[in-house]
């Protein structure tokens, strides 16, 4: 297949083999670029999202670590202080707690303490997101705790395409990156090219234009917002959706503008709403365009609990297309 | 040293050991049928295979005395005493169940029992039973801590610093490894150096031993050895069970899986510990095949009983039950 074809033509594949074709090429294009994590290797990964590469590109290339999630991090961060650029994977975000002193007080930290002169070009991957019946150690949204801590980019892509162009960003960039799939989004689909593109980390995308209200929304909540959209659309109102993709740095601009012209605010993600990502969101567009709001910014996220296993309690611990449609109306004053 | 000899089991212990480890069994053979119909949501970890294990050391404790489990928690709290109806309800994410449907299989759950919980994060646990035995020794309460852990949790940081800090305060703890040879689908061999996690002992400063994970008398005896230098204030000790586990990391397929082979799977199934067991009590003229066969019908019966329970249970209600139970006070 030529590349003009492949341009052309729409190639749909799902969002988790967008994520092993991209560490497959990324594999095949750079040398310096090895994945070690718990099962990545033998055993494709726990949702086989690493299938086959261990295959390909050996044991050196593809690691199986112990269970050590700290020293998993701490040998992506050595392995990249010293040259090479590594992905490093910890399979469920709830993980990441167990890594967080590598990740927070070691990745994050070590180019601003060592006075600038030490080069991160480590991404770990992870998975978040409820859903599943998988309770409360394994289904967790921790972006917050990660967009806290200065030194860290971190990415959450909604779509296969996205996830593709943002994942070799993150790989090729020279700061600690964390990649988050959702491990609910694994096998929905979409375009992907084949070949490796790069979509600029701190951009957002205007999934959807609208005039009346915007949903900014993040992961699997943007699926959820564009049906959300639908609804609202057959009641006459006409939204625009942002997904932020990049949530560290984060793309005010692109937010604050959208708040300039529709003048109403709904943001949306899986997270806890306490101390989410919704009230950073939330307070730099009151910084930015206090002026321009016809309502307070509403904010749709899950109750403060950790994730219920009972799957009565999960459904409706999870927003959906349906609290958002109510998060809209309530910011046009539409609720009866 | 312990000797054949000394093992002098009563006839009570062994029938325990025997109705444990079949309560263990049945209940996780129903649960994988219910997983695989999808009444049992979630991952699902089965304990079928290691029931030696948990039943060894858990008829060692005395009542009071407390175990920290893993991810593979349905046997331990089984082998501590729990019972079928609200196990079943949990997994069935009832209001009836062990955690109110809150925790599901992974954080099954009977603190009143003594069992301090499944655990989703591997080795979380351990340090939980260190700090209970930190209890124990500060009451003065003759009670000791058991902790379950599998192999592949002794890679971890918190299963090092837990095992060192037990040694350094000479806790009454018990370190018990369920060495199964995989963590999830990767083999031992590919990420540890050694083969005997029992070797790992001597660097915190304890004895460590190995067993016959299949062998319910041969745990039986190192934990109750155990658990009396525990409680007699001499310490921690580490007791590797070599084991299996007959089905997948997670839910019920046994075979054709590309991490193991089926030829291994059937070598361990050979060895299955409730049979093994029974060849051993029908010999020992101790219970024979029939009297065997009745309490498998009669924990079956119970089993069937708890899945009707657990059908007939309500869910918990969003409406009033998300946010209770996430602080003392009611929301
Ligand atoms: C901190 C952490 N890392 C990874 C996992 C994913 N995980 C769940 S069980 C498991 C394997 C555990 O192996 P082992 O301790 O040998 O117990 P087994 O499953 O064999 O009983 C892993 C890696 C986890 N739950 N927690
Ligand atoms: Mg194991």
């Amino acid at each position: 297949m030529t590349v003009a074809e492949t341009e052309t033509e729409e190639r749909i594949i799902r969002y988790n083999n967008a994520f092993t074709e991209t560490l497959r090429e990324l594999l095949l294009d750079d040398p310096d670029i090895f994945i070690a994590g718990e099962d990545v290797g033998r055993y494709g990964g726990v949702f086989q999202s690493f299938a086959g590469l261990n295959a390909e590109f050996g044991d050196e290339r593809v690691v199986d670590t112990p269970i050590a999630e700290q020293a998993i991090v701490g040998l992506g961060i050595g392995a990249a202080a010293v040259g090479l650029r590594p992905i490093v994977d910890l399979m469920f975000m709830d993980f990441v707690m167990v890594a967080m002193d590598q990740i927070a007080n070691q990745a994050a930290k070590m180019k601003y303490m060592y006075g600038g002169k030490a080069t991160l070009p480590l991404t770990i991957t992870t998975t978040g997101g409820a859903g599943l019946g998988a309770a409360a150690q394994h289904s967790q949204s921790l972006e917050a705790w990660l967009i806290h801590v200065p030194g860290l980019k971190v990415v959450y892509p909604s779509n296969p395409y996205d996830l593709k162009g943002l994942l070799v960003s993150c790989v090729r960039d020279d700061n600690p990156t964390v990649f988050t799939l959702h491990k609910k989004m694994l096998g929905s689909k979409g375009h992907v090219p084949e070949g490796l593109y790069e979509i600029p980390l701190g951009k957002a995308n205007v999934v959807r234009e609208g005039t009346d209200a915007t949903i900014i929304a993040i992961g699997m909540m943007v699926g959820e917002a564009e049906k959300a959209a639908e609804t609202l659309a057959e009641e006459g109102v006409n939204v625009e959706i942002i997904d932020p993709r990049t949530l560290l740095p984060f793309d005010t601009e692109a937010v604050v503008q959208s708040a300039k012209k529709t003048n109403r605010i709904v943001i949306v993600h899986e997270a806890v709403r306490n101390g989410g990502i919704g009230a950073e969101i939330a307070a730099q567009i009151q910084e930015e365009a206090f002026d321009y709001l016809d309502a307070p910014i509403a904010r749709v996220a899950a109750p403060f609990s950790p994730v219920p296993f009972s799957p009565a309690l999960e459904t409706a611990y999870v927003p959906n297309a349906e609290s958002i449609a109510e998060g809209v109306r309530g910011v046009l004053y539409r609720n009866v | 040293m312990a000797t054949k000899q000394q093992s002098k089991i009563s006839k009570a212990v062994l029938l325990d050991l025997h109705r444990r480890m079949v309560r263990i069994r049945l209940l996780e053979e129903a649960a994988g049928r219910l997983a695989s119909e999808a009444k049992i949501p979630g991952f699902i970890h089965l304990y079928v295979g290691e029931e030696a294990v948990a039943v060894g050391g858990c008829v060692a404790l005395n009542e009071g005395d407390q175990i920290t489990s893993t991810h593979r928690g349905h046997g331990h709290l089984v082998a501590k005493g729990g019972q079928f109806k609200p196990m079943m309800a949990e997994f069935m994410g009832r209001s009836t169940g062990y955690c109110k449907g809150k925790g599901g299989s992974m954080h099954i759950s009977d603190l009143d029992l003594g069992m301090l919980g499944a655990n989703g994060i591997v080795g979380g646990g351990v340090p939980h039973a260190v700090g209970a035995a930190f209890a124990n020794k500060y009451r003065k309460n003759n009670l000791i801590t058991m902790a379950f852990f599998g192999d592949g949790s002794t890679n971890i940081g918190a299963f090092h610093e837990a095992a060192n800090m037990a040694c350094a305060l000479h806790l009454p703890v018990v370190f018990m490894c369920e060495n199964n040879e995989y963590a999830e689908y990767t083999p031992r061999e590919r990420v540890m150096a050694i083969t005997d996690v029992a070797d790992r002992a001597v660097a915190y400063g304890m004895p460590g031993v190995i067993v016959d994970g299949m062998d319910v008398v041969a745990v039986y005896e190192a934990a109750k050895a155990a658990v009396d230098r525990a409680r007699n204030g001499d310490g921690p000790s580490m007791i590797e069970c070599k084991t299996y586990r007959f089905y997948n990391h997670a839910g019920v397929s046994a075979f054709g899986t590309p991490y193991r082979t089926d030829e291994e799977v059937r070598e361990w199934m050979e060895r299955d510990p409730i049979k093994l067991f029974e060849a051993q009590l029908e010999l020992a003229q101790v219970l024979s095949a029939e009297e065997a066969q009745a309490i498998h019908d009669e924990i079956q019966a119970e089993v069937d009983e708890a899945i009707e329970f657990a059908e007939a249970s309500p869910m918990p209600d969003p409406s009033t039950d998300m946010l209770t139970d996430v602080y003392t006070e009611a929301p």
